[in-house]
């Protein structure tokens, strides 16, 4: 199977449905002639030309919203958000049209749009371009969310995003843009709502999503070796809908759960995720369950804080022994 | 070619007969009639709703569209197959001219199910994409780029037709009505944007709000054609609009069109100083002299389509409906509570097969 950077992946299922479906397009800023400010759609503009791939000017609420309604009549574009942090520009866009129309209509029109681009921290940047909303995006019924962590799951879950009937949004991670995972090369879609568990373990569960999901995966291999720690690794893959089920199966069988996510902790994914996991797992906990998320403050610009601010290996190993007391 | 010239917004006009203008010399008689009826029909439905607003029937806001129906009834009577209408919250005129029932728009002002949305969009969330209506949309100004978003589709699939995008003279001062504006001219694309200009943002008047009250010489700034005109006559509304239309529609270019017009009663009804921000005088004046019910019944009555007769049957025919609609609402049913979670994902919705994976929904 080829080795293939996340970006290459994504670049792949652009690709391949812009040629599957005619009313595919892709709109952002420097997306086309520039190749894109991340080079995800590098080589698209050229292949594909000027209807398909479309530079816009630097107004997130003019183009989000144009996207949405031309969605209205069956288009089916999807928005790259230079950094997902500018999508503040066009909250009103993104999470009143976009998730709402459709409710606010009895259900007479949908909203097909895909909104994507980089929703992470951990480089150098300061706290305005730092941002990781999926808490934000989940919290808005209508949309749904989804936040790969490696090559197969970016271009699979791209793929069912632009093929979904809802709007969508795909949380990349800029430091994994250059990272390279096996993806087939034959046509393969990663459904929304199915987590996927990395690597099986005994004492327990570690949930993640994003980025934070390999580096729980690293660690789990240090608490294997160093601290004699079975961990079971499930990456969510999928926010909004959300795989309950293989996250409390997995629960169920360790009987302890460490939830690590880059989101900032008040009101993050991972406090859902605690809440489902007492309601419907409390008989099967031996401890609390305990959470390593970003440390809660607006992003911090120095390097060597940032790099602690996220979470990293020392603060998921120390989490997961703290459970063990 | 049509005459895009622009004009100056502060010239006065001298009085024209809107009526022969080519556009509206070839309306059949029943045409016309048509036009009073939806006319008229606006004006009895928004009376009808304020009974029941203030009968504590409808809940929240209503924002009532009574002085500027010729507006609404005159651009939707322009509209071909492949041209789409939006507009903000003010929006039960253009939502009657297109073709909504009375029965459904007043039901969902009741929260009914029987209201076009179900009862789940409200006063300021009418629909009707079978007429080519997107909403009613309540956040001042998100609804322009929509808008822009349903020509660039036209454009994009090759179809000949305009979007129409309403908005009221407070949604100018938004910034995603001015990114939309820079956006449809570098792109063009065949949006009219139309500012019903009625010369309140809510209770700030135009002088204070606006640097320029001149509404459409923004459109200068991103170079784009525009026009003023007044929105009582509606043989005038319908002559100036048809220009910009048929330009977009020919020549894939936007228009601004400034509509100056008027609304007797408050921002919405619980606008409580609308008589404050305003005299009396002024709003009287507008009804004496510029009536867009009145000046059509009597541009009718002078030109033959028209009899007294014929324009008392006509209005007792629309107060009847209103009144039917009010009942139809009172005695619809809300939705179950079941309803409360549906519409809300089309991948749900239409999930027969029950293919779909992962929780949708997070109640415990």
């Amino acid at each position: 199977m080829p080795l293939i950077t996340y970006r290459e992946a994504i670049k792949q299922a652009l690709d391949e449905e812009i040629q599957r479906d005619e009313n595919v397009c892709i709109m952002g800023e420097e997306v086309a002639q520039y190749n894109g400010a991340y080079k995800v759609t590098e080589g698209l503009w050229e292949k594909h030309g000027d209807k398909r791939l479309i530079d816009t000017p630097i107004s997130e609420a003019a183009f989000s919203g144009m996207a949405i309604g031309a969605s209205m009549l069956g288009i089916r574009p999807v928005v790259e958000m230079m950094f997902m942090s500018f999508s503040y520009v066009a909250i009103d866009q993104l999470f009143n049209n976009a998730s709402f129309c459709r409710y606010m209509s009895g259900g007479l029109m949908n909203v097909p749009i895909v909104v994507r681009g980089p929703a992470n921290g951990g480089t150098n940047v300061g706290a305005t371009h730092s941002h990781t909303p999926e808490n934000m995006v989940a919290n808005h019924p209508g949309l749904k969310v989804v936040c790969p962590s490696n090559a197969y799951d970016a271009k699979g879950l791209m793929k069912a995003a632009i093929r979904d009937n809802d709007p969508v949004f795909v949380m990349e991670n800029t430091l994994l843009y250059g990272e390279k995972w096996e993806v087939p090369e034959e046509e393969y879609i990663v459904e929304l709502g199915v987590a996927n568990i990395l690597k099986e373990g005994t004492d327990l569960t570690i949930v993640s999503h994003g980025r934070c999901a390999m580096l729980s995966l690293e660690a789990a291999k240090t608490l294997e070796e160093a601290h004699g720690i079975s961990v079971e690794v499930v990456d969510l893959r999928s926010i909004r809908p959300l795989d309950e089920e293989t996250i409390l199966n997995s629960v169920k069988k360790t009987g302890r759960a460490l939830l690590v996510e880059e989101n900032k902790p008040y009101c993050g994914v991972d406090a859902q995720i605690s809440h489902l996991i007492q309601l419907k797992a409390f008989d099967y906990l031996d401890a609390p369950v305990h959470r390593v998320s970003a440390i809660d403050a607006p992003q911090i610009y120095a390097k060597p804080l940032e790099d602690w601010q996220i979470p990293n290996q020392e603060r998921i190993i120390a989490g997961a022994l703290k459970i063990f007391g | 070619m049509a005459n895009t010239k622009k004009k100056s917004a502060t010239s006065t006009k001298k009085p024209k007969n809107f009526l022969a203008a080519p556009i509206n010399k070839t309306l059949s008689k029943e045409e016309k009639l048509d036009l009073y009826r939806t006319i008229v029909g606006i004006r009895r439905f928004e009376e009808r709703s304020l009974r029941a607003y203030n009968q504590g029937k409808i809940g929240g806001f209503l924002h009532l569209y009574i002085g500027q129906e010729a507006v609404a009834s005159g651009i939707v009577s322009l509209m071909e197959e492949h041209d789409h209408i939006i507009t903000a919250y003010r929006d039960h005129g253009h939502a009657l001219a297109v073709g909504m029932t009375m029965n459904e728009c007043m039901a969902e002002m009741y929260g009914k199910y029987t209201g076009c949305s179900k009862g789940k969009g409200g006063s300021m969330h009418f629909f009707a994409p079978d007429k080519n209506y997107w909403g009613g949309h309540g956040i001042v100004a998100g609804q322009t780029p929509l808008g822009a978003g349903l020509a660039f589709a036209l454009k994009y699939k090759g179809l000949k037709g305009c979007a129409l995008a309403f908005l009221g003279d407070g949604a100018v001062n938004q910034g995603s009505f001015m990114e939309t504006l820079n956006l449809v001219s570098l792109w063009n694309i065949p949006v009219v944007f139309v500012i019903e200009n009625n010369g309140y943002s809510m209770g700030t008047s135009l002088k204070r709000s606006s640097a320029e009250e001149n509404l459409a010489h923004r459109a200068d700034g991103f170079d784009i054609e525009w026009e003023v005109c007044d929105g009582h006559d509606v043989f005038e509304v319908r002559e100036v609009a048809n220009r910009a239309m048929k330009r977009a529609r020919e020549e894939l270019k936007p228009f601004l069109l400034e509509i100056r017009t008027y609304r007797y009663r408050g921002h919405s009804v619980a606008d409580a100083n609308h008589e404050k921000y305003r005299t009396k005088e002024e709003i009287e004046e507008y009804k004496r002299t510029k009536d867009p019910v009145n000046l059509i019944k009597s541009q009718l009555l002078a030109d033959g389509t028209l009899t007294e007769d014929l324009a008392k049957k006509i209005d007792q025919e629309k107060k009847d409906e209103a009144e039917a609609s009010a009942k139809f609402a009172e005695e619809s049913p809300y939705a179950p509570r079941e309803e409360i979670q549906t519409d809300v994902y089309w991948e749900v919705d239409n999930d027969a097969d029950n293919k779909l994976k992962g929780t949708y929904f997070f109640n415990d």
